[in-house]
């Protein structure tokens, strides 16, 4: 005995040395990459990269509530007058004209390099009589206001072009010179990262500095600002928060596990002994899991660990098995062999009925869930293989813990009495099965936001403060790529020209494009090439006012300003810096993986035949028919919708591939399809019920609380098993009715937790699991019940019938 | 120019005509002054009219003109639709003003330009006949007859006067037929109303 326990301790030690080892390598994360696909379309990859590290990802959305509305006003510009002068800020707006002026100015000095209307033609006598023909007209119209100090000038009006390019995006609404929401109860801002969305440490300082600016501005603000509260929102945050949710979380969920877990144990052991040597398995299987995560992937996500402290519940029912009957084994004396090997051999099968499910995960694409499937199946073979090679010899002599066997009794006459309630459930299974197909267009949630870890009410605050912001939601966007920014610049400004004359017939509204304020060299030197020397556009200017209420001589400021525009250098993008131009630049031209990429957002048309929803096929035809470059036209709600089908798709088919792989393996050990069917059919129930239960309770179900019901399957298999027997007493003793008892509520208890977690992936789980696991172990036992009841009144029917049989 | 700025002139330029779309026959008035026509106009109906704009700019040698079609309907809604030489409609609802010119909308809001907000309550203090809420913003003087008057508004706010110097408008009894605008710059314009075309 002596030597055995020290061999088994030391090999246990090695173990768990050589777990350690590995763990003080692994790379832990908690940032959101576990909810984005590991193999992606180009599309996709597209959509993933805008998430992780586009200028999307580094835009913090600010609202300020409360106080009134000069008060929110007056806060929002010390706010944003802070945070401006903070390098970890690129750009903040908030309606304040501190860009307004630089950009007009650069609109004006740079217009000949940057209007589109710029081209050799324009400057023809024909060409300048039309243009200023034209802005002549605009003088007669209201808008002409603004443009008649421009004319001496611009008489072609080109700061007129650009003005409107500039203008054509919605723009929040304003409270004294600062953006308000449409309603005017918040004040808005927006403020861009210096850091990139996917750096959580320093987004998280970002978010800091900004909640301690807001509290300065608050308390320099007078005292009607004192309720005034902030609102924040954005990728950044998202990640942060979700973060330290899934940190908090999994330390908080694994604590309250562990203390239900132990103190049940403590009930039913009453032994310290018996706790450490239970909570073994769990230790061991929580490592090996770990490890196998650790090595089978490059980094380790922190969802991973809170779906694991499930294994905590599942791992310490192999002790409670071994306890509970050995416990009494050891005064049965002769029967203690045959009863462990029957033990064992349920044991063993539903353990590898659990690896069974738990496997099929390990296949899937989404990172969270293959990690999962990974540490539980890991997990439960060594956590099994603790408790059958390790723990017998580490059980100290003479070690006995509470009999169990009179609680085990009065839950067998329960359940003979609970036999008559076998009706009851199939009535409550056909109920199920009708509610189902009824609600059936609620029942999934086809949003890829339902796998984010964030919270239903961040996601709304988000939405709102987007919609406050009056920025529609981009859901077509053209991408194009070249070796160098030159390259990538020309190729958006191919696109931007064949896209134009769309805008025109009213296919699409409009589009943004790098392009527009950042020309490729090439366009820009064209431009430039365009413009007569001073003399001869003179000349021209004589011949071309001809007819027009406008002596040349009053047009001298435009000759002298088109001679500096031939002598100009060309616009760089470092000439943008300090204008908001600089932002929607770098926003929309990114260098990624040594290329360069230009995205060209598109708009609906507000009113005709396309309004609010623009013509993809032609976009699709003319993106076609451009020469130059390969355009990729996506639809950023269309990606993400297929994005989440295709998880969809694949969960159904692994969790399909889960329960086969249940139904093959308890096909093999039972060699009968009738007792096969017999495990089953309170599993089958139990999904059922739970699955209905949540479309009533208004839950729309996601690819989570599908692997939630293969793992009641998977898990409720181990009851149901209990409950099976070839042999004739058929029924559990009294002692293993007990452990299931038991073993059930540390299940419950593990994913259980689970259901109260705030991260919403684990909540879906676990409020799949915890119900469908303490049903599956009561319809295993009111369906055998129910066998035993009728089995007891078989010696009357069953003559009858063999004697027919012969 | 400002952008306020311009959008006050824009906003003058179409919220002074209201007025003229009334044609509400009137009784010879006992004694004719501010009150009495305010009350005139201040008696609103849906109304149509046609315009034409001449608009006297120094950079040009001979004004630009236009012309078009003036809607009004009440409480709030305003349009100033442009037919030559270009078409452009202006509509004014409420707090939103919307500028369609070809392809190009511009929705602003009025409330984003607190001059400009002034501006309109003032037009709408007109056509409530609230004199009050009128001469916050303008000093006015009446001259003439309730056959022929002649009223003159002149803008108290040191921010509205860099714009506009002086804004007058002639009509005979509650039937307005020219608004002249004096800009700050010498610019001016001005608004010829045909009222036969009231309905």
């Amino acid at each position: 005995m002596t030597r055995r326990f020290s061999v088994a301790l030391i090999a246990w030690l090695a173990f768990v040395a050589a777990c350690v080892a590995v763990i003080g390598e692994t790379r832990f994360t908690s940032d959101l990459s576990a909810f984005l696909p590991r193999t992606p379309t180009a599309e996709q990859q597209v959509l993933v990269d805008q998430l992780k590290d586009g200028m999307v990802s580094r835009l913090l959305l600010i609202g300020i509530e409360g106080g009134d509305a000069k008060a929110r006003a007056d806060v929002s510009r010390a706010l944003a007058r802070s945070l401006r002068s903070d390098p970890a800020f690129g750009v903040v707006e908030n309606g304040e004209p501190v860009h307004r002026e630089r950009d007009r100015q650069l609109l004006f000095e740079n217009r000949y390099l940057l209007s589109p209307a710029v081209s050799p033609q324009r400057f023809t006598v024909e060409g300048l009589h039309e243009a200023i023909g034209e802005s002549i007209d605009l003088l007669a119209s209201p808008l002409g206001l603004l443009t008649k100090s421009l004319l001496p000038r611009d008489p072609t009006g080109e700061t007129v072009v650009l003005l409107e390019a500039l203008d054509a995006g919605r723009r929040p609404a304003s409270f004294d010179g600062t953006w308000a929401s449409p309603d005017g109860q918040r004040a808005l801002l927006l403020a861009q990262t210096a850091a990139a969305g996917s750096d959580l440490d320093r987004q998280q300082d970002a978010i800091a500095t900004i909640e301690r600016a807001f509290a300065h501005a608050v308390a320099d603000a007078p005292a009607s600002a004192a309720d005034m509260h902030l609102l924040l929102s954005g990728p950044g945050k998202f990640a942060v928060a979700s973060r330290a949710a899934i940190e908090g979380e999994v330390l908080r969920l694994a604590l309250v596990s562990t203390a239900l877990i132990v103190a049940l144990l403590l009930f039913v052991y009453r032994s310290a002994t018996a706790l450490a040597l239970g909570l073994l398995p769990v230790v061991s299987g929580a490592l090996a899991g770990l490890v196998a995560v650790s090595l089978g992937h490059d980094v380790v996500h922190g969802v991973t660990l809170g779906f694991g402290t499930t294994l905590i519940g599942e791992a310490v029912d192999y002790a409670i098995y071994l306890f509970v009957q050995s416990g009494h084994a050891d005064e049965a004396g002769d029967r203690r062999n045959n009863g462990g090997a029957a033990l064992w051999r349920t044991i063993r099968l539903g353990v590898l009925t659990s690896i069974g499910g738990f496997a099929a995960l390990m296949f899937s694409g989404f990172p969270g869930l293959a990690q999962l499937g990974l540490y539980s199946v890991a997990g439960l073979v060594a956590a099994a293989a603790t408790t059958r090679f390790v723990l017998p010899h580490l059980v100290p002599p003479g070690f006995r813990i509470r009999d169990v066997s009179p609680l085990g009794e009065r839950l067998q006459s329960l359940i003979d009495a609970a036999g008559r309630l076998r009706g009851a459930v199939l009535a409550l299974a056909l109920a199920a099965a009708v509610v189902i197909p009824l609600h059936r267009d609620g029942v999934w949630n086809h949003e890829l936001a339902a796998l984010s870890p964030v919270p239903a009410g961040e996601q709304a605050l988000d939405a709102a403060l987007r919609a406050d912001l009056g920025a529609p939601d981009v859901r077509y966007l053209v991408v194009v790529t070249g070796g160098d920014r030159e390259a990538a610049l020309n190729a958006a400004d191919a696109v931007g020209q064949g896209l134009q004359p769309l805008v025109a017939d009213g296919a699409i509204g409009g589009f943004e494009s790098p392009a527009r304020f950042l020309p490729a060299q090439a366009v820009q030197q064209a431009r430039r090439a365009s413009l007569p020397e001073p003399g001869e556009l003179a000349d021209r200017l004589d011949a071309a006012t001809a007819g027009l209420p406008l002596q040349p001589g009053r047009l001298a400021p435009f000759v002298s300003d088109v001679a500096a525009a031939r002598a100009a250098p060309l616009l760089t993008r470092a000439d943008l810096d300090g204008t908001s131009f600089a932002l929607a630049v770098d926003s929309l031209l990114v260098a990624q993986r040594d290329r360069w990429t230009a995205l060209l957002p598109l708009r609906a048309p507000a009113a005709g035949p396309h309004a609010h929803e623009l013509d993809v096929a032609k976009v699709r035809a003319a993106l076609g028919s451009l020469a130059s470059a390969p355009a990729l036209l996506i639809d950023m709600k269309g990606e993400s919708d297929r994005l989440y089908a295709d998880y969809l798709r694949e969960a159904v088919l692994l969790a399909l591939a889960g329960v086969a792989a249940v139904v093959v393996l308890l096909g093999v050990a039972l060699r009968s399809v009738r007792r096969v069917l017999r495990v089953l059919a309170p599993l089958v129930a139990a999904v059922l019920v739970v699955v209905a239960g949540l479309v009533l309770a208004g839950v729309a179900l996601t690819i989570l609380h599908l692997v939630g019901l293969l793992l009641i399957v998977a898990v409720g298999s181990n009851y149901a098993l209990f409950f099976d027997s070839a042999d004739a007493f058929a029924r559990p003793s009294p002692r293993t009715l007990a452990s299931m008892l038991f073993a059930n509520l540390t299940t419950v208890v593990g994913f259980g937790v689970l259901a109260f977690s705030s991260v919403p992936v684990l909540q879906a789980i676990g409020g799949t699991v915890g119900p469908g696991a303490v049903l599956a172990l009561l319809f295993s036992a009111i369906l055998a019940g129910g066998r035993a009841d009728r089995r007891s009144a078989e010696p009357r029917s069953a003559t009858p019938l063999s004697a027919s049989g012969r | 120019m400002t952008r306020a700025g311009f959008f006050r002139l824009l906003l003058l330029s179409v919220l002074v005509t209201p007025g003229l779309l009334h044609a509400i026959p009137t009784l010879a008035a006992d004694a004719w002054n501010v009150e009495r026509l305010m009350s005139m106009l201040g008696r609103q109906a849906e109304g149509r009219a046609t315009f034409t704009e001449r608009k006297y700019l120094a950079v040009l040698d001979a004004p630009v003109e236009s012309s078009g079609e003036l809607r009004f309907r009440a409480p709030d809604r305003l349009e100033k639709i442009t037919l030559k030489p270009r078409p452009e409609s202006l509509v004014l609802e409420g707090d939103t003003l919307t500028v369609t010119r070809g392809e190009r909308r511009h929705v602003v809001k009025l409330s984003d330009y607190r001059e400009a907000a002034a501006f309109v309550d003032s037009i709408r203090a007109t056509l409530a006949g609230d004199r009050g809420t009128l001469e916050r913003t303008y000093a006015l003087t009446l001259g003439g007859t309730a056959e022929r008057w002649k009223l003159t508004l002149l803008p108290r706010d040191p921010a509205m006067a860099e714009v506009v110097s002086r804004i007058s408008i002639t009509g005979s009894r509650a039937q307005l037929g020219e608004i002249e605008i004096l800009q700050a710059d010498g610019d001016r314009s001005v608004m010829r109303i045909a009222a036969a075309a009231l309905r």
